[in-house]
Formats: C-alpha cells, sequence, structure tokens
C-alpha cells in the first residue's frame, strides 16, 4: 500500500529521497574508509621497521632486548618489544581482575536491586567517573596511590599495582554499562519463572539472571580490557617504567603506550627507533580488532544459545 | 535450608548496597579531593587570566577558551557525518555485508586507544596536510574518536523513536527522507542532545590523542582581535592550542613557574567542575526538550 | 517545496565534495615516510620571502620553531619579546621533542628545529649535513639525590658503578645503609644522552634496573619522595626538595660550568636548514643577543657567549 502511495508522490520528493539516501550512505560508508585509511597509515610506518629497517617481526615480537640507540657495530638497535607487550599485558589483567566483579557487582545492584537508585545516582556516578580526564586519574594516582603504596607496602611505589588500580577505576564504567545493559536485556519472565519456583532474589540472580546475561558481561569485559590496552598517560604517570618484566606486584615496570609517549617526541621520524614505536602502534590497532572480533564471537555464541 | 537461604539473600542485598555506596563515596572522595586541592584557584582571575613563564600568579584563560573552542570545532566536523551514518544504520541499512562492514569499523574506530587516533593525526593532519601543530588538527583527531561515538549515539536515538510515529507519518503519503528530517530526528532530539552534550564533555578531557595534533604550546591571544585569519585572534582554528588537559600534563611534568603544583590542581578542579556542568546541562536540556516535545504532540 | 529541495541537494553535493576533498587529501598526502617535502607550508614560505632588514626593528614575516621541550620555555620568551620589538613579525614556537624538531626541520615542515642534541647524534649523516648549527644558550646538569642521602660528592666512577649497577647501596660510597634507587630518563630523551655521555663517559646502564621518568618535573618529584634516590636535572628544576651533588668535588653551579670545571653540561641548538634568513635571522640574532642575556640567566640557562669553552660533538 505505502508503495502505490510513493508512486504518485512528486519528482521532487523522489529526488530528494534520493539524494537524503545517497548522503547518510555515503557518510556510513565513509566510516570503512576512515578505518581503512587508518590501518593503511599506521601500517604504512608500523610496517617500516621490518621492511625498511629489516628487523625480524619475531625479534620484534618475541626478543626482550629493547637497545635502540646501540650502534650498528654493536650489534645495531635492537627492538624487542616483548617487555613492553608483557607489561601491557600484566597491567591490563590485573585491573580486569579488580574491576570486573566490582562492575559487575554495580550492575547488578542498578538492574536487579534498586533500579531506582541506579538511575537517579549511580548511572550519574557512572558519566561522571567517564567524565574525568585521564590526566587527572594520573594525577591522582601519582599523588595519592603511588605515596600510599610506598608507605603501606614499601617498594618505591611506582608499580604495577598502582597502574593497575588506576586502570581499574578507568575501565569501570565501561564494564558496569554495557553489564548493566546485558542484563536489563533479560527478559521478565526468567525472573518471574525463578520466582515462582520459590527462589529469592540472590538466587535468581545467581542462577538465572547472571548465567543468562554472561555473553554480555563478557563483551563488557573485553571491551574494558581494550581501554586498558590503550590508555596512555595516566598509566605511565605511576607505572614507573623500568625496562623489566615485574616479578610481583609491587615491582615498576612499562607498557607499550608508556614508551611510546615518552619516546616518540624524542626520535626522529623515519630511524629504526622511532619506527618501533609506530609499530607498537600499530600492534594496538591490531588488538582492537582482535577484542572487536572476539566480541563478534561471543555475540555469535549469544545467539546460538538462544 | 529456606532460613539459611532467606538470611544468604539479605547478606547479598546488603552486599550489593555496599559495593554502590562504596563506589558513589569513591566519586565524592575523588571529587571532594581534587576541589579541596584547587580550591584556592577557583577565582575569576585564574579562570581568565593568561599563564606567565617563572612567575607565580598564572591563569589558564587561553587554555579554557582552547578546549572549548575545540569542542565546538571537533562536533561542527563530527556531529553531521555521525548523524548521517546513525540515520543510514537505523533506517536505511539492510543487513548486507557493507552494513555488517560499517558495524565492524564503528565498533573497532570506538574500541581504539586515543594515542593510535592523535598518531593517525600527527601523520595526516599535522604532517601531510602541512599544518604543523593546530587547533584545526586536534579537532580533526578528536572528531575521529567520537565519530564512532556519535554514530551509535543517533543510531540508538533514532531507533528508540516509536515507530507507530514514523508508520503515521508514511502512512500520510510523506517519503522516507521527508519522514526522517520533519519525524523521526525531532522525537529523536532529547535523546541526541543529551547524548552530544556528554561526548563534548569527554572532548573537553582529551589529552593522548592532542598531545601531537595541537600542540604542547599556546601563543599569546588577543581577545580583542575577532578576525579568524589573523594569527593572533582566538578564533584562528590555524594557530598551536594547548587545552586545559594538555596544559595539566604539561604543567605537572615540565612546568618552571615556582607555583606549577597548583596551578596543576586548580586546573584539575576546573576540569572536573566542567564535567558536572555538562553532565548537569545535557540532563537539563534532555528533560527539558523531552517534556515539550511530548507536549506539542500529545 | 521546492526551493527547499534544490537547497539541500546543493547542500549534500556540497557536504559529498567537501568530505570527498578531505579524503583524496588525507589518503594522497603521504607515502608512509618523512613528511613529504613537496608540501607547501604557508609559514615557512612567508619566513624565506621577506629580505632581511639589517636593523632589528621592523622585521616582517613568520617562522616557526619546533621541538625540544627543555628549550621550549626559553624559545617562547624570545618569541614574546621579540614580537614585542617587531610588531610585524611572527614567530610561533611549538614543542614536540628534540627528535620532532629535527625531523621537521630537515623535511622543511618549520623553519627552526629546536633539539638538546647535536643534530649528528640523531639523524643520518647525509641529513644532519644540510642543517646549520645554532648554540643558543648552554643548560648545566647537576646530580640530585634525595635529602636524606648523606653523600655529597660522587666521582666519575662511583657515578659509573651506581648507574651501571655495580654498586647498589649508599653505604659503598660513604653513606648510610641504604639501598640506591636509580631514576633514569627514557634512552631517547636528551638529558639522558648528555649524562651518559659526559658523566658516565658512554657506558651503558643496566636494562631494567631503573625507574625511568620522561618529565623533569615528575623527575623532581620521584627524586623527593623516594628514599635513596638519583638522577639528573637541569639547573632550572633543583629547588630545595632535592639534594644536588658535587661531581669530582667541584660544586655544580654556573660558573664552574662556565669556566669548564664542571662537564655536566649540553647545549641547546636550534638548527635551520640553510644558512638563516630574513626573519628567522633576525629573531637567531635576537637570542643571541647581549640584550636577551639576562633573561637567559633569569631562565636558568648559561648564555653561551659567557662559556668559557666550547665543544663542536
Amino acid at each position: 500500500m505505502l508503495r502505490g502511495q510513493n508512486k504518485k508522490m512528486s519528482f521532487n520528493s523522489i529526488k530528494n529521497e534520493f539524494a537524503g539516501r545517497s548522503m547518510v550512505t555515503f557518510f556510513g560508508a565513509f566510516l570503512i574508509l576512515l578505518t581503512l585509511c587508518l590501518v593503511f597509515f599506521i601500517a604504512s610506518k608500523g610496517l617500516a621497521t621490518f621492511y625498511h629497517s629489516h628487523l625480524s617481526p619475531l625479534e620484534f615480537l618475541f626478543s626482550t632486548q629493547w637497545k635502540p640507540d646501540r650502534e650498528i657495530g654493536e650489534g645495531g638497535p635492537a627492538v624487542g618489544a616483548a617487555v613492553f607487550i608483557i607489561g601491557s599485558v600484566l597491567v591490563s589483567s590485573v585491573a580486569l581482575l579488580i574491576s570486573t566483579p566490582f562492575s559487575v557487582a554495580l550492575a547488578i545492584f542498578m538492574t536487579e536491586i534498586s533500579p531506582g537508585l541506579g538511575r537517579k545516582l549511580l548511572q550519574p556516578t557512572i558519566e561522571v567517573f567517564v567524565g574525568i580526564p585521564s590526566v587527572v586519574y594520573g594525577w591522582i594516582g601519582l599523588s595519592v596511590l603511588v605515596p600510599f603504596i610506598r608507605q603501606s607496602f614499601g617498594g618505591l611505589g611506582f608499580s604495577w599495582i598502582a597502574g593497575s588500580l588506576v586502570l581499574s577505576i578507568m575501565i569501570l564504567p565501561t564494564i558496569a554499562s554495557v553489564s548493566a545493559d546485558a542484563l536489563r536485556a533479560i527478559p521478565g519472565d526468567y525472573r518471574e519463572a525463578s520466582y515462582a519456583l520459590g527462589a529469592t532474589r540472590w538466587q535468581t540472580i545467581r542462577r538465572v539472571v547472571l548465567p543468562a546475561a554472561a555473553p554480555g558481561v563478557l563483551t563488557g569485559v573485553v571491551l574494558g580490557l581494550a581501554r586498558a590496552f590503550g590508555e596512555a598517560l595516566a598509566v605511565q604517570m605511576v607505572l614507573g617504567n623500568t625496562l623489566r618484566i615485574p616479578r610481583s606486584l609491587f615491582d615498576s615496570t612499562v607498557n607499550m603506550t608508556s614508551i611510546i609517549t615518552m619516546d616518540m617526541g624524542n626520535t626522529v621520524m623515519g630511524t629504526a627507533w622511532n619506527n618501533a614505536l609506530w609499530s607498537m602502534a600499530l600492534l594496538l590497532l591490531i588488538l582492537s580488532f582482535i577484542f572487536i572480533l572476539a566480541i563478534h564471537k561471543i555475540g555469535k555464541r549469544r545467539s546460538s544459545v538462544k | 535450608m529456606k532460613i539459611k537461604s532467606r538470611t544468604t539473600d539479605k547478606a547479598a542485598t546488603a552486599f550489593f548496597y555496599m559495593v554502590a555506596g562504596a563506589f558513589v563515596f569513591l566519586l565524592l572522595l575523588f571529587v571532594g579531593y581534587i576541589l579541596y586541592h584547587g580550591r584556592e584557584r577557583l577565582n575569576l582571575h585564574f579562570i581568565f587570566s593568561a599563564p606567565t613563564f617563572m612567575k607565580p600568579g598564572g591563569g589558564i584563560g587561553p587554555q579554557l577558551f582552547n578546549s572549548l573552542y575545540l569542542v565546538v570545532l571537533s562536533m561542527l566536523i563530527t556531529v553531521p557525518i555521525g548523524l548521517s551514518a546513525g540515520i543510514y544504520m537505523a533506517e536505511y541499512a539492510k543487513p548486507s555485508p557493507l552494513t555488517r562492514g560499517i558495524r565492524f569499523c564503528i565498533e573497532t574506530l570506538a574500541s581504539l586507544p586515543s594515542i593510535v587516533i592523535g598518531l593517525f593525526g600527527l601523520l595526516v593532519f599535522v604532517n601531510a596536510t602541512g599544518w604543523g601543530y593546530t587547533l584545526m588538527s586536534g579537532a580533526l583527531a578528536v572528531a575521529v574518536l567520537n565519530l564512532p561515538v556519535i554514530t551509535t549515539i543517533s543510531e540508538d536515538a533514532i531507533r528508540n523513536v516509536p515507530s507507530s510515529i514514523k508508520e503515521a507519518s508514511l502512512a500520510l503519503g510523506a517519503t522516507h527522507w521527508q519522514t526522517i528530517c520533519r519525524v523521526i530526528i525531532p522525537s529523536a532530539l532529547p535523546a541526541l542532545i543529551t547524548g552530544l552534550i556528554m561526548t563534548a564533555g569527554r572532548v573537553f578531557g582529551e589529552a593522548a590523542a592532542l598531545l601531537y595534533t595541537a600542540g604542547m604550546s599556546s601563543p599569546a591571544l588577543d581577545f580583542s582581535d575577532l578576525n579568524p585569519f589573523s594569527y593572533k585572534s582566538p578564533l584562528n582554528p590555524f594557530r598551536p592550542a594547548e587545552t586545559l588537559a594538555v596544559y595539566i600534563w604539561k604543567v605537572n611534568s615540565e612546568g618552571i613557574a615556582p607555583d606549577s603544583r597548583q596551578i596543576a590542581d586548580g586546573a584539575s578542579a576546573i576540569l572536573i567542575i566542567a564535567v558536572f556542568i555538562f553532565n548537569i546541562v545535557s540532563r537539563f536540556l534532555g528533560r527539558y526538550l523531552n517534556t515539550k516535545f511530548s507536549g506539542t504532540t500529545k | 517545496m521546492k526551493k527547499l529541495g534544490r537547497v539541500r541537494s546543493i547542500a549534500v553535493v556540497t557536504a559529498l565534495i567537501f568530505t570527498m576533498a578531505t579524503i583524496l587529501a588525507a589518503c594522497g598526502g603521504t607515502n608512509g615516510n618523512n613528511a613529504p617535502s613537496q608540501q607547501t607550508n604557508s609559514t615557512a614560505a612567508q619566513g624565506t620571502t621577506k629580505p632581511d632588514n639589517t636593523s632589528t626593528s621592523g622585521v616582517s614575516g613568520s617562522a616557526m620553531a619546533v621541538g625540544s621541550s627543555a628549550l621550549q620555555p626559553l624559545a617562547e620568551k624570545a618569541a614574546q619579546m621579540f614580537m614585542e620589538k617587531n610588531k610585524d613579525a611572527r614567530i610561533q614556537v611549538q614543542g614536540g621533542g628534540s627528535g620532532t624538531g629535527l625531523t621537521q626541520v630537515s623535511s622543511g615542515g618549520a623553519d627552526i628545529g629546536n633539539s638538546d642534541l647535536f643534530a649528528e647524534e640523531k639523524l643520518p649523516a647525509d641529513q644532519a649535513k644540510l642543517l646549520v648549527d645554532h648554540k643558543v644558550c648552554v643548560v648545566g646538569f647537576a646530580t640530585v639525590v634525595n635529602p636524606k642521602v648523606k653523600v655529597d660528592n660522587l666521582t666519575k666512577k662511583q657515578l659509573i658503578d651506581i648507574f651501571t649497577g655495580k654498586i647498589t647501596n649508599w653505604k659503598d660510597v660513604g653513606g648510610d645503609d641504604m639501598k640506591i634507587v636509580i631514576i633514569n630518563r627514557p634512552s631517547s630523551s636528551g638529558t639522558r644522552a648528555t649524562f651518559k655521555k659526559y658523566a658516565l663517559d658512554g657506558a651503558e646502564e643496566a636494562q631494567g634496573k631503573a625507574l625511568t621518568e620522561d618529565q623533569s618535573g615528575t623527575v623532581r618529584k620521584a627524586v623527593a619522595e623516594t628514599e635513596g634516590a638519583i638522577s639528573y636535572l637541569a639547573f632550572s628544576y633543583i629547588d630545595s626538595t632535592v639534594k644536588p651533588l658535587k661531581y669530582e668535588n667541584i660544586e655544580p653551579t654556573a660558573d664552574n660550568v662556565k669556566s669548564g670545571q664542571y662537564p655536566l653540561w649540553s647545549y641547546e641548538h636550534m638548527y635551520t636548514k640553510g644558512e638563516a634568513q630574513g626573519v628567522v635571522k633576525a629573531f637567531l640574532d635576537f637570542i643571541m643577543s647581549d640584550e636577551f642575556k639576562t633573561t637567559i640567566t633569569e631562565l636558568g640557562y648559561i648564555p653561551n657567549s659567557e662559556m668559557k669553552v666550547s665543544r663542536d660533538k
């Protein structure tokens, strides 16, 4: 029926319809173009380490020798980035371990325990946490957290755990809001059926709601991990940036974003050293793709379970 | 058994209340700490005057202005593109490889570290264009950062418009495009505005993407000169422009003014207050538009 | 209705063209290596077209100086004073690090490249050859320690042993029984390179022993708060929260640097591609003039003209 009416419309509205539709389609496609552009540019610099400076990708990924300033005569620049990669993984995973239980509990509170308080109090709180600039997180980490760790646990204060704690607060809003969305999406019948069987609220949450929302919660966790991997300034301020794999939570360490922020401005474009930093940026980009692919896999599993 | 599960239930509820309380308390602690330390600087002189070299008493006027101007510029770039892409995804996209591709790109762009986007900006908006570190390069880099967010906000806002409204318009003989422009967008406006202002608040605090694009220096500005092509004019987008967040980073790390610590504290406090203002304004405006809109349709 | 439709389609077309242009400009611009040299930098072009008026007043044109963050405060101050004297001149100063400064000046993106190091140490020889060095001032460094450390002096040998990890306790260099905590600069930093070259005789530090902080402010904070900490800072960053040490029994003072007795210092360079001309030359002349000397001293740097010794590598 609608189609019949469409035919009667004036030429002008059809033209309009066409122009409007073309525009929005174009801008939709523009996002793909932009992503390709981004990948192209970062890759063209990032791959230069391998085809231009002739260093091996395996060495880059697995060697812990980072001596980019060494003369060629003394064994050439060594750009093993394994220390930074491992540092990123360790710092982010501990942040995730701290943050996930807390955020999921918050999400449950907002959706199952007290939706009213959740909307009026917790939602704005989460939004303010998101809005606090990472520089300010880093500043507080440096002036409160680092001295606190130094006084209570000894050591230098600049440490793996300091980085993870700062990160855990920064990724908390992401995990909490994605998990809350997942919990809200669980149909009410699930809960009613559980209550009808005589289960308490806690039992319902633990046995019914949480398992049903697990893929959504997992999506939030992966997004949180992506954010943790990419955070730069706040972490750099508290991590200590020691070029080593930490042996305890109170050891200082280093990660990929720290070395990029520290060295990028001080090295000359086109040198092996600078290229190695771009390779790390490329690695961060690839990791983002991997995280999103993982989320899609999780989503697929969710729909096949249903 | 029954009693035990009741007790567990009560304990669990208490636990969840505690977590929520702790979370809110943490925020209060954060904000309280920042405001307490920055309290001495929360005056008009600090907000409006220019920074000084080596001498105490410098302000953050140009940096604050740069932050605001950057937000406006980047939003001018992002909103048309993001809104269009959002309309496409919500109204026109059929399940096709193109749509799947766009969705994948939106998600990837959204999860990209801001430092990677900053480096991309360095290559493209700073080096390739030959502009050097400028406000415009920074605005473009931030636009890339925000594009997926705004697209998603627009898409959600449009999807949440009740389909009855849309069908009514189509039944009256309007084309799809007319329906979008006249009916769907106005209905989605409250949600759109809320989302946009919140995003703007986030731009305000962005630093990593701006370190390599907008630069870390702020030449003296002449606020009486409003010709956007004059190099001293604050409106000229092709000048290096340090934003407030970048300034905090710089003052902390390289500041040689004797009161750099206080400047950093004061600037942090102002940033936090700005975040609050953005949040409150967006809520208020969203609610206002919502009642206004539902008033006119009913 | 008709009119509206036309306006809208024009808007759509304009938007499309604009976006296409952006994409083309963005994607066609670089080929992945250095910034292309064919790019026309408006400021650079203006900077060199204006002929030099021999007197410093009345110089016009614009120039851009990019690079070293250690030199940035001085350059900004100089630009400010220079522009007050020459109303038509315009000097832009930007940070970004020595590497950025050298990259930009050799690719033509900036007129002046500020660097903490000699270009030869950073750039490939063929590129470094094209640059002209202007040593605008000298920066002195001192080894600094946490105020609780009882040691007042370190010899070169002791310093090398500490930074290479051979000595790990202050009691081995005459202090209390306290662990030594090294706070280093990132290996790309000019300060670190200078320190390594003149204080450590080029000895390579042990990897994974030291904290690394990029910024002077952070280094100072970390040294002030960490027991047993040792690091190095430019004179301008030293305040009462940290304790500067004597090196080979020589006090780290500007006078000792000038006389050449105290070796921990380095030049701050402003590089131009080819000989400086026009407003760039006028600006560099101003920085090295006697008039600007007092400002250099006030900001904690040492005027090059007061140095009794010199280095060329």
